[in-house]
């Protein structure tokens, strides 16, 4: 078994309103960041996980993430695996 | 009949609907910790208030795995009685996919239009809202609403920072075909839902979620009173006394299934 790091990253789908994105956006724009635009707020997800491929340890992932990391209703993910 | 009040770790107004069901309501009613997953003894199970493990993820994200949760498809199935999910219980149950849609962050816009907030006047806040709304009966054909009038605006205090519905198209659509939506925020839209949806239901008729607290407003000290006659509605749905009429159907040939225990 090998030993991977793993990165699950979960953002709002792009067509919803990210009223946290908007929130983030105005305070980023008065502490005087300009040319600022398409601000979303999303989640990182980090753990090791120990799997005999990184394949393997994607599929798994994937299928969790699905049903718990991110809501399928609002939310998209994508997952990153890295063999440490 | 029995009701049950599901206590996640993090649940906080298990006490207040508790309250209601057992001594205003002279319930026989239990807490239920979560962990429990024979439910089969309750004629409603309710899923409270709060931040069940602390919102972490997304409200009700973590909730939805354990094990009371796990065990509600089995009880909705067989329709055996009535599941009512209250602010994070709503929540909860869309997690667990058991009612349609999503619960989002507020958006709230009506701080320009009104003037009441403190925070700055934007485009829209992320805020945490905490007040009494006024609320539309949409379809009062239901378990949860058949003490209401049909249009009747009501007075129920809400208390959250995911209360956003949000779904689909279609699945809006079907919400509406099949008068799945019961209760909608009537003169201003607090937390940015879509079509205003404050209470919904499953096509079952037996699931039952809602972002407002009938718990705080059972009483006249604290309001109108008006959330007592949600949870009469549900008693009266489930245990019919002779004085009471029979439940309201609903047309077209969709009538709300709830099994009724016998006297």
């Amino acid at each position: 078994m090998k030993e991977f790091l793993v990165r699950v990253l979960i953002e709002p789908k792009p067509e919803l309103l990210d009223p946290q994105g908007q929130a983030v956006e105005r305070a980023l724009v008065e502490l005087g960041l300009r040319n600022l635009s398409g601000t979303r707020v999303g989640k990182l997800v980090k753990f090791k996980l120990k799997a005999i491929s990184a394949g393997q340890a994607r599929e798994r992932v994937t299928e969790i993430a699905q049903k718990f990391l991110a809501n399928p209703v609002i939310e998209r993910f994508s997952v990153e695996v890295e063999e440490l | 009949m029995r009701a049950a009040v599901v206590v996640f770790p993090g649940s906080n107004c298990d006490h207040d609907t508790y309250y209601v069901l057992r001594d205003l309501l002279e319930i026989e009613t239990d807490l239920l910790w979560y962990r429990e997953t024979n439910l089969d003894r309750y004629d409603l199970i309710v899923l409270p208030g709060g931040f069940s493990y602390g919102d972490y993820l997304r409200a009700g994200a973590i909730a939805r795995f354990a094990p009371v949760v796990q065990a509600l498809p089995e009880y909705i199935a067989k329709q055996r009685g009535i599941v009512l999910g209250i602010c994070n219980g709503f929540q909860i149950l869309t997690e667990a996919g058991l009612l349609p849609g999503a619960l989002t962050k507020n958006l709230t816009r009506s701080l320009s239009v009104n003037g009441e907030g403190q925070g700055e006047v934007g485009t829209g806040e992320v805020r945490f809202i905490c007040k009494t709304v006024k609320l539309r009966v949409e379809n009062n054909a239901t378990p949860l609403t058949q003490l209401f009038e049909y249009g009747q605006i009501i007075e129920l205090p809400i208390a959250h920072g995911e209360g956003r519905y949000l779904a689909p198209p279609e699945t809006l659509e079907s919400l509406k075909r099949n008068r799945q939506i019961l209760l909608t925020y009537y003169g201003e839209n607090p937390n940015g839902s879509m079509e205003n949806i404050a209470a919904i239901m499953d096509e079952t008729g037996t699931v039952f979620g809602m972002m407002p607290h009938p718990e705080r407003n059972s009483e006249k000290i604290f309001g109108t009173g008006d959330g007592l006659k949600i949870f009469q509605a549900l008693v009266r749905a489930l245990y019919p006394s002779p004085l009471c009429s029979p439940l309201p159907r609903r047309g077209e040939g969709t009538g709300v299934r709830v099994k009724r225990q016998e006297l």
